[in-house]
């Protein structure tokens, strides 16, 4: 098996930051700010392994600073500190640090990101099929019409009406949205792919179907993703592995299924106790 | 072109109005602009007695870059004679001593222009100067100026073609006529004036120096000569200028000189119907001249 | 000699929960080995901590003692209690195979696909992965109108099977099974011990718990018998 991602002592600091940051904040602090400086302690060293073809499930309640690790690795806000190395075939990209340039390749030929809010991942002023195709644009695909197959194929796949491909993606139903997110996320293929509560605020029937989408995917293709939510019933669906976070730390780590039946942790103990 | 300074007998304006800390100043983001091609350079542009909106973006590159001696020609929308033009070489030629204007393409060394280039192929001696409302292409597509630096420089406009995509999807061709974006040198993309699709071939390796000046906005850009100058397409569907052809597939000719191969211009003539002319009147003047000399020699 | 695919000595499981502030006992001292091609059956009392030891090989559980040194198919031999995640997901996927009481599978998926997912694990196609679903189930009586649909809506005894079917398709080297017949009427029960027993003979090695004596003397080649993990007071002694 290929590892594909490797991250190590990611943190990131909102807020000037001062030598009592660390200390003062963390799970047995019960609390993200520092009281010294008012900093906020969104990650404080997290680190994982990521293979080929593996789910990786990041846990925990709001401002656990579960969003914070893959919108760091998406690029989405610069880290504070730590590294990540993407292994990409037989070269490996130190992702923090590469130049904007190389930044904004990575995230459009080699990953994937589907946001909670699809206004994030999408342009709504633009068709369904005009928002995959800026995804194709920017791998520089400049043909017109391989460019809309290309798009239509992506849509049918995630079984969205073909009918549609030219209506704005402001008009589809949350679950739709979803879909033509994730097309857009897979337009180029990507050995990578970040989920970002995905189903969160989906009525329970359109969250299966999309979350049968994802695992279809990650057979078919073997995309390596990491799944980030609060919800524990993704988490088993879904993931082989996770990470349990709480005030930026990671308070456990585990297969998924040890995780949910014998957790380690006192606070995964109540996570997983409070969720069954 | 001359750096010193010139001061009119009398009167207290500089030779060229601008004062010469601001044409050097003007002249040193010339020389940038045209050592990174597409690129828009930043520059103080000075408050002229006109309105911002009436060129006066051009104005400064053209008063920047005279000298005396100099021929200048001012076109807006291919005729030398519309208010804005006349005003414009009045106004030159009040505050510059020692130029001549002309509306001969062939004999002009500066040309300023708005929304047209010369049918006429320029020549390595002349410059011309584009008068620019907007000169960012991506303002259409993203709103803050800091992220439309980056694009810039990561040259990333992919939502530039989506808009093209957007076009052929819905109106099955690419509906841009003015400011059609054009790629430079293969990286930056300009906003080449509101000059018609039919115009912007013609900045492809061009002979002439052309200088883009947007005084409202405080940018100057450049395509030197010799230079790539590519509109965007896709491979499939290619850029192609405005057709010419009446509904028999017949390329329309300039009711006035004949011209079967000029940019035209749609009039309403008094009993109602459509009638085609020259946009560019000098050229028209031209071609109308060689057809009475030739019919004098026939006759 | 035919040498152990799987040797646990002295494994121990037991629970701290945090916020009760309380020792859980599971299973205790277990020793035990699996061969290729034979069945290991653990018996005991209910709170023996029978299924605690199929979990822990499965890693299911973080056992809290104990060695359970596991042969696998190149011959290295690891311990399955130390080894890492990413190893243990690839011996699952590969090598290591459990059948659990109840099954646990996705919502909505057809069941033909419930038992061919091992295979498509395994990068096996599809349209070949679904007809071996389809042989087995049929070899099971499973009738071939429940294929197309979830199994969400079995009876205990079908949705048993295709638990049983997708535990045996991928022919795993090691089958850890937890009362897999409990459920069955005695026709099926008796076709499962038939592919059981293909299984065995077929080279796979089984550490099984069965519901019913008679299943445990016709199957077993090896019987453990369990004894209930000593009191919290004890047990706590020892740790210290």
């Amino acid at each position: 098996m290929n590892k594909v991602l490797e991250v190590r002592n990611l943190s990131k600091i909102y807020g000037p930051g001062c030598p009592h940051c660390i200390e003062s904040t963390g799970p047995e602090a019960d609390t993200n700010l520092c009281p010294h400086c008012g900093s906020v302690v969104a990650i404080h060293d997290v680190s994982f392994d990521l293979f080929e073809g593996e789910i990786l499930g990041v846990m925990g309640e709001s401002g656990s600073g579960k969003s914070t690790v893959v919108k760091a690795l998406y690029f989405d806000q610069a880290p504070s500190g730590g590294e990540a190395i993407f292994f990409d075939g037989d070269t490996q990209h130190e992702l923090f640090a590469l130049n904007a340039a190389r930044q904004r390749w990575l995230r459009n030929h080699r990953f994937g990101m589907v946001y909670q809010n699809p206004n994030l991942g999408l342009n709504f002023n633009i068709s369904a099929g005009g928002n995959i195709a800026e995804r194709l644009l920017m791998s520089d695909l400049m043909d017109y019409g391989a460019i809309r197959e290309r798009a239509k194929a992506l849509l049918a796949r995630t079984e969205v009406l073909l009918s549609r491909v030219d209506d704005l993606p402001k008009h589809f139903s949350g679950g739709m949205q979803q879909r033509v997110q994730i097309a857009k996320a897979l337009a180029t293929q990507p050995p990578l792919l970040f989920l970002d509560e995905v189903t969160t605020g989906l009525d329970l029937s359109v969250q299966a179907r999309i979350l049968d989408l994802i695992l279809e995917i990650q057979q078919e293709l073997k995309t390596a993703m990491v799944v980030v939510t609060h919800d524990l019933g993704v988490i088993r669906l879904l993931t082989g592995r996770a990470i349990v976070m709480k005030y930026g730390r990671v308070i456990e780590t585990g297969l998924t299924d040890q995780i949910l039946e014998d957790p380690q942790h006192a606070y995964t103990q109540r996570l997983v106790a409070s969720a069954l | 072109m001359n750096a010193m300074s010139h001061t009119t007998g009398g009167n207290a304006y500089n030779f060229g109005f601008l004062d010469e800390y601001a044409k050097k100043e003007i002249r040193r983001a010339v020389l940038k602009a045209i050592a990174i091609p597409g690129y828009q350079v930043p520059y103080a542009s000075r408050e002229m007695p006109m309105g911002r909106g009436f060129g006066t973006g051009g104005l400064q590159l053209t008063l920047a870059l005279i000298g005396p001696g100099e021929v200048v020609k001012v076109i807006d929308q291919g005729s030398d004679d519309s208010v804005n033009a006349v005003n414009l070489r009045q106004f030159i030629e009040m505050t510059c001593p020692g130029v001549s204007t002309t509306t001969r393409t062939a004999e002009a060394s500066l040309i300023q222009s708005r929304h047209r280039i010369p049918e006429r192929p320029l020549t390595p001696t002349q410059i011309l100067v584009l008068q620019v409302p907007y000169p960012d292409p991506l303002v259409v597509v993203e709103p803050s100026e800091d992220k439309r630096k980056i694009m810039h420089g990561e040259a990333d406009y992919s939502r530039l073609l989506v808009k093209l995509y957007e076009d052929i999807v819905q109106f099955d061709e690419i509906t841009i006529s003015h400011r059609y974006p054009t790629r430079i040198n293969g990286h930056y993309v300009i906003d080449p004036s509101p000059i018609p699709r039919w115009d912007v071939p013609r900045l492809d390796h061009a002979a002439a120096l052309t200088l883009f000046g947007a005084g409202r906005e405080k940018k100057i850009y450049a395509v030197p000569p010799h230079t790539r100058a590519e509109p965007l397409a896709f491979s499939d569907v290619p850029f192609r200028v405005e057709d010419f052809r009446d509904a028999a597939g017949r390329r329309r000719a300039c009711a006035r000189c004949g011209c079967t191969d000029s940019f035209l211009d749609e009039f309403s003539s008094d009993a109602g119907e459509k009638v085609y002319q020259c946009s560019d009147t000098d050229w028209c003047d031209e071609k109308l001249l060689r057809k009475e000399s030739l019919r004098g020699e026939a006759a | 000699m035919n040498p152990p695919i799987l040797q646990v000595e002295g494994y121990a499981k037991h629970f701290q929960l945090h916020e009760q502030n309380k020792l859980i006992p599971s299973s205790h001292n277990v020793s035990l080995t699996v061969r290729s091609g034979e069945l290991t059956a653990l018996i005991g009392p209910t709170g023996a901590g029978k299924s605690s030891v199929l979990k822990g090989i499965y890693r299911t559980y973080l056992p809290s003692a104990g060695r359970m040194l596991y042969r696998d198919a190149l011959g290295h031999e690891l311990d399955l209690a130390l080894a890492g995640e990413h190893q243990i997901l690839e011996l699952r996927r590969r090598e290591i195979g459990f059948v659990t009481q109840f099954l646990h599978c996705l919502p909505r998926q057809p069941t033909l696909d419930v038992v061919a997912q091992p295979l498509f694990g395994l990068g096996v196609a599809r349209p070949e992965a679904r007809q071996r679903a389809a042989d087995l189930l049929s070899a099971m009586s499973l009738p071939e109108r429940l294929w197309s649909v979830s199994p969400a809506t079995f009876s205990g005894g079908e949705r048993q099977r295709v638990n049983l079917a997708r535990g045996f398709i991928a022919r795993p080297r090691l089958l850890l099974l937890d009362e897999p017949t409990a459920s069955l009427d005695p026709k099926t029960a008796e076709c499962v011990i038939g592919l059981i027993e293909g299984l065995k003979a077929g080279g796979t090695a089984m550490l099984a718990i069965f519901h019913h004596p008679e299943t445990t003397r016709r199957l077993a080649d090896q019987v453990v018998e369990l004894a209930p993990p000593p009191a919290v007071e004890t047990l706590l002694k020892e740790i210290a």
